[in-house]
This record gives structure tokens, C-alpha cells and sequence, in this order.
């Protein structure tokens, strides 16, 4: 005792930490640490409330001097400062449209393949394999598609749809015109690629939620796997399956590099999926740098802010729809 | 044997067949892209790369300027956003995991986490580069940050959420208050999974392009000024790619190889982090 005290004397002058002052260090502590969490937790929805008035107010000058026409028109004259927005807008849900159509059932089989035939030694490589797929930065697609695919459409692929469905009235309107490789097709199938596995590795999840039970009940009762999985899994799961649709759709409704290399970026409608065209991302990503003049890049902003709204309002849907789902799992 | 069998068996073998195509179709592409990628990507891949600057068009050299850009700005985008979301997630596991405000924040969370990346990089030009008047590397990492915070938020949650309760009980019956438990008990629980998130979160930043482009823009020389526009890999690809200059093409293919081999080996050694906790 004699001992502590005079160590005491020695290193502190103070009086030695009370009990009192510990624990209410500790408490200050605790208390401060939990504000700090809640402000960097509510600091998550001021990002997201800062993007949305940020984009609001990046765009009013657009906003205010075309009003809602700028919804549906479909001028985009830098030199006489007239926008609309109705070309990229069309753009972005044609390629998007084409890329859901070709990923959404490839997506689908894939995630049957892994749950329903695949040995299970096989499953896990190939799951990530998907899912590397997935990893790899959209930047990639983009110069693989610009050297590599868009060339090898123009020359197979793209000729052939032109030859096969020229005769016949409404397909020959959607796939007229020269082949040029680059093109909203091209975007499309770039975008169907890269959704891809993000619909299979949502699909695999929730098809894994079903119950064995149910689906042993209806092999037991003789169905084929092809029965099971259309009569008991897709059925069960449907919710699930829909909100990775939306998910995926998010996707490529947003996707912007690897769709740049492609599209043509040139501010038209045209019926035909082999014609450039341009998406809303597109059009920011080539043109906002060089945006001369306040009305312009307060155009392009307006852009984003459509962007914006139309991937929340997919993705709240598709976040909906999982969320329903996992409490049904619950 | 029964017709209806038998059309019911044809039935189930085409659909089989459909869906062992449909994995072959969708592994076919990662081998296609990976493939041409490497074939490409090799032939320009030197020492040079490394220890040159960005050419002029039709002259030799390499990718540093770039290289060091990226790293310099996903190295301040991970440390700005690490942190953040680390405390954001501690928040949405530990302290509010009954609030009603942690499903908003979740929600919101779910839904930044897949948001389109080019309106990241149109909100922060409109709050930084914007009122600064100039471009800048501070823009650039900003931007990246705001996509690794919803990565870190989503995965320290799960991470979290997957300590055991009594972990957390039997600290808290030592008198320990809630911040040291969390500290020194759930945080050392799930280090490895946390760490996953932040790999991820890199992985997901090196390849971004489309933030950066009216952030931190591009510089064709030497420049470790945050203050100024700063070259980066993805950035130059983009240029690069789209010139009509062949060696700047070139360049561009082992810039796309040198991301997608980080991007392909940060992301496996996350999984292989995940993996070795799951089985210990």
C-alpha cells in the first residue's frame, strides 16, 4: 500500500482516476460512439437526399426554360440551344429492353442448371465463375465490344438478320439498314452480357430459399425436374425472381461505359435496332466535358436527374420484392 | 411406353438441354472476354508500361502517370469511405437493429449500392467541381467513396449480424459498456468478413470510369497534385481506346489486362477470405 501511494505521488500529481471518473469516461465514450455511428448510418440518407437536390438544382435552368416538353422532344442542337430528351430516353429502354429479353431466360436456365442438374462438385466453380463475370469493370465490355464483338456483328450476324427478316413487314423495319456494327443492338446484347449474372446469382439464391420439402414432395409424386422447377420452384420463388429482373434491369438502365464504345452516340429515333442511337448515360459520358454554355450542361444534368429517377423507382421495386420475399422466408 | 410419358420425358430433355446451353453460353462469354483480353492485353504488356509516362500519339510509352492516379485516388476514396461505412453498418447491426430508421437506411443503402454510377459522378461535379471551378483528384476520390460507403455499410452489417448474441451478452455481463463490446468483441468476430467488404469495395472502384470522368478528369503528365486533374487507368482506356492512334489502342488493352487481373485477384481473395472463416 505504502508502495502504491508514493508511485502514485511520483508519476501523477493528480489524484488517482476515482472510480466514478472511469466509468464516466467509459459512458462519454459510449455515448459518443454511438452518435458517431448514427451520424455516419443517417449520413448514408444525405448522400442520397444530396444527389437528388444537387441534381434538382444542377438542372433547373434546363427545367424552367423547356418545361415537360423537354420530356418528349427530341431536338438536341448545342448550336441553337434546344433539348429533349426523348432520343436518349428511347435509347436506354430499347437497349435495355433487348438486353433483359436475351439475359432474363439465359440468366433463368443457368440458375435452374446450378440448383436443379449440377453435380455438386461443379456448382461452387461455376457460381463464381458467373460470378466473376459479374466483376469485371464495365469499362472491359466496353473495349471488348468496340474491337471485338461490334466488328464480328457487322460482318456475321447483323447481315444475316437483315437477309432473314427483310421480307417480312414489321421485323424488317426493326432490323433495316446497313450494318454498322455499332448500333443499339450491339448496346443491347453488350448489356444482356453483362446483367447477365447478376439475374443468375439472384435467381440461384432464392431458387436455393425453396424448401426441399416441396420439391421432394413433387418428385415423389413422378414429376421431372422440368415439373418441378415450372410447377413448384418458379412458382414459389416468383416474387424473388422478379426482383432480380428489376435488379438486373437497374442495371443496365445505368450502365454507361461499355454502352459509350458502342451506341454511335448519335441523337435519333429510329426504328432500327441495327442504327446508332444513343442512351441518357451515353450522352452525359461523351458530351458533358465539352458542354459549352450554361443551358447545355444544365441539360445533360437533367438527364441525370431523369436517370436517376427512373433506376430509384426500378430499384425500389426490385428492393420491394426481395425484402417480401425474405420475410416470407423468415 | 405411355405417349404422355414420353412427351412429358422430351419435354424435360429439351428443357435440360436449354438450361445446360444456357451455362455454357453464359461461362463462353468470361472465357471469350478473358481470352481476347489476355491476347491482346500481353502483347503490349512490358516494363515500360510501368515506368513511362502516357505517350503523344505515334511515340513509345507506358501507363505510370495512370497507374499512380488510380492508386492515389482509390487509395483516399477507401479511406474516406471505410470508415464511414464501417460506423454506418455498426450502427444498422448493433445500436439500431429494432429502429424503425434502420429499414429506411437499409433500403436506401440497397438501393445506392446499385445506383448508376455516372449520376455519382454528375451529384459530386455539381457540389465540388462545380463551386471550386476547376477539376480535381479530391472530386475524383470522392466520387469513388460514395460508391465503396453503401459496399462497406452492406457487407459490415451482414458481417455483424452474423456474431453470435451470446458473444455479445456474455462481454456485457462483464460490465463492459455497449462501444468496448463492439469494439474489442464483435468487431474482431467478423474482421475477416469486414474485410472482405472493403476488397470488394476496391474491386468495384478500380474498374469505375464514369465517375471520374468530370471529376477527377485526366492528365497527360506527371502529377500527384490532389488539387489539380489527375490522370487514372480507367479514364485513360476510355480515351485511349476511343483515339484512332494504334498505339494508343494498345495501350489501352494492357491498361484494361492490368485492371481486370486486379479486379479478378481482389475479388478472389475475398471469396477465399469468406471460404477459410465459413470452414473454420
Amino acid at each position: 500500500m505504502v508502495d502504491m501511494t508514493a508511485e502514485g505521488a511520483a508519476y501523477s500529481v493528480a489524484e488517482p482516476p476515482s472510480r466514478m471518473k472511469i466509468l464516466n469516461r467509459l459512458r462519454l465514450t459510449d455515448t459518443a460512439f454511438y452518435w458517431l455511428t448514427r451520424l455516419a448510418a443517417i449520413g448514408v440518407l444525405i448522400i442520397l437526399g444530396g444527389a437528388i437536390v444537387a441534381l434538382i438544382d444542377g438542372s433547373m435552368l434546363a427545367l424552367r426554360e423547356f418545361g415537360f416538353s423537354f420530356l418528349y422532344t427530341a431536338h438536341w442542337n448545342p448550336v441553337t440551344e434546344k433539348f429533349g430528351a426523348i432520343a436518349p430516353i428511347y435509347g436506354t429502354l430499347v437497349t435495355s429492353l433487348i438486353a433483359m429479353l436475351i439475359a432474363v431466360p439465359i440468366g433463368l436456365m443457368i440458375a435452374v442448371f446450378l440448383t436443379e442438374l449440377c453435380p455438386a462438385s461443379l456448382r461452387r466453380p461455376i457460381g463464381i465463375a458467373i460470378e466473376l463475370l459479374a466483376g469485371i469493370p464495365s469499362i472491359i465490355y466496353g473495349i471488348w465490344g468496340l474491337f471485338v464483338f461490334a466488328p464480328f456483328l457487322q460482318r456475321t450476324v447483323q447481315p444475316f438478320l437483315i437477309d432473314v427478316f427483310g421480307p417480312i413487314p414489321v421485323l424488317s423495319t426493326i432490323f433495316a439498314g446497313p450494318p454498322y456494327g455499332i448500333g443499339m443492338l450491339t448496346a443491347g446484347l453488350i448489356l444482356a452480357i453483362m446483367v447477365l449474372p447478376f439475374i443468375t446469382s439472384i435467381s440461384r439464391d432464392v431458387f436455393e430459399s425453396v424448401p426441399p420439402v416441396l420439391k421432394e414432395a413433387a418428385y415423389g409424386v413422378g414429376c421431372t425436374t422440368w415439373e418441378v422447377v415450372r410447377y413448384v420452384v418458379l412458382p414459389y420463388t416468383r416474387v424473388g425472381v422478379i426482383g432480380g429482373v428489376m435488379l438486373g434491369l437497374g442495371r443496365a438502365l445505368g450502365e454507361t461505359m461499355a454502352v459509350t464504345f458502342v451506341i454511335g452516340n448519335a441523337h435519333r429515333i429510329s426504328a432500327s435496332t441495327l442504327a446508332p442511337g444513343t442512351t441518357i448515360s451515353a450522352t452525359i459520358a461523351n458530351e458533358f466535358t465539352e458542354a459549352v454554355g450554361d443551358l447545355y450542361s444544365s441539360s445533360l444534368v437533367a438527364l441525370g436527374l431523369i436517370l436517376f429517377v427512373i433506376t430509384f423507382i426500378v430499384l425500389a421495386i426490385a428492393r420491394y420484392m426481395l425484402m417480401r420475399l425474405e420475410r416470407k422466408a423468415a | 411406353m405411355n405417349p404422355l410419358f414420353a412427351g412429358r420425358r422430351r419435354r424435360n430433355m429439351i428443357a435440360m438441354t436449354l438450361s445446360f446451353a444456357a451455362t455454357a453460353f453464359g461461362l463462353g462469354w468470361l472465357v471469350l472476354i478473358l481470352g481476347v483480353l489476355f491476347w491482346e492485353g500481353l502483347s503490349g504488356l512490358s516494363l515500360k508500361v510501368f515506368t513511362e509516362m502516357t505517350p503523344p500519339p505515334g511515340s513509345d510509352g507506358g501507363l505510370l502517370n495512370p497507374i499512380m492516379g488510380s492508386l492515389i485516388i482509390t487509395s483516399i476514396a477507401v479511406l474516406i469511405g471505410t470508415p464511414v461505412g464501417i460506423l454506418a453498418g455498426t450502427y444498422l447491426a448493433e445500436y439500431g437493429r429494432y429502429d424503425r430508421l434502420t429499414s429506411v437506411i437499409r433500403f436506401i443503402n440497397d438501393i445506392l449500392l446499385s445506383a448508376p454510377s455516372i449520376v455519382i459522378g454528375l451529384f459530386v461535379y455539381e457540389i465540388m467541381v462545380y463551386p471550386m471551378g476547376h477539376f480535381s483528384g479530391w472530386a475524383g476520390a470522392v466520387a469513388l467513396s460514395l460508391i465503396v460507403i453503401p459496399v462497406v455499410v452492406r457487407t459490415t452489417e451482414d458481417m455483424l449480424l452474423l456474431v453470435p448474441n451470446p458473444l455479445r451478452e456474455a462481454a456485457t455481463s462483464l460490465g463492459l459498456p455497449r462501444a468496448y463490446v463492439i469494439r474489442h468483441v464483435c468487431y474482431r468476430a467478423a474482421r475477416a468478413g469486414m474485410l472482405t467488404g472493403v476488397l470488394l469495395a476496391i474491386a468495384r472502384i478500380s474498374g469505375e470510369t464514369a465517375p471520374l470522368l468530370f471529376t477527377s478528369l485526366n492528365n497527360q503528365f506527371w502529377s500527384v497534385d490532389m488539387n489539380a486533374p489527375m490522370a487514372s487507368l480507367p479514364i485513360v482506356i476510355f480515351q485511349f481506346a476511343l483515339s484512332p492512334y494504334e498505339d494508343w489502342q494498345r495501350l489501352a488493352w494492357t491498361g484494361a489486362l492490368i485492371i481486370t487481373l486486379t479486379v479478378l485477384a481482389l475479388s478472389i481473395t475475398a471469396r477465399a477470405l469468406t471460404s477459410s472463416r465459413k470452414e473454420s
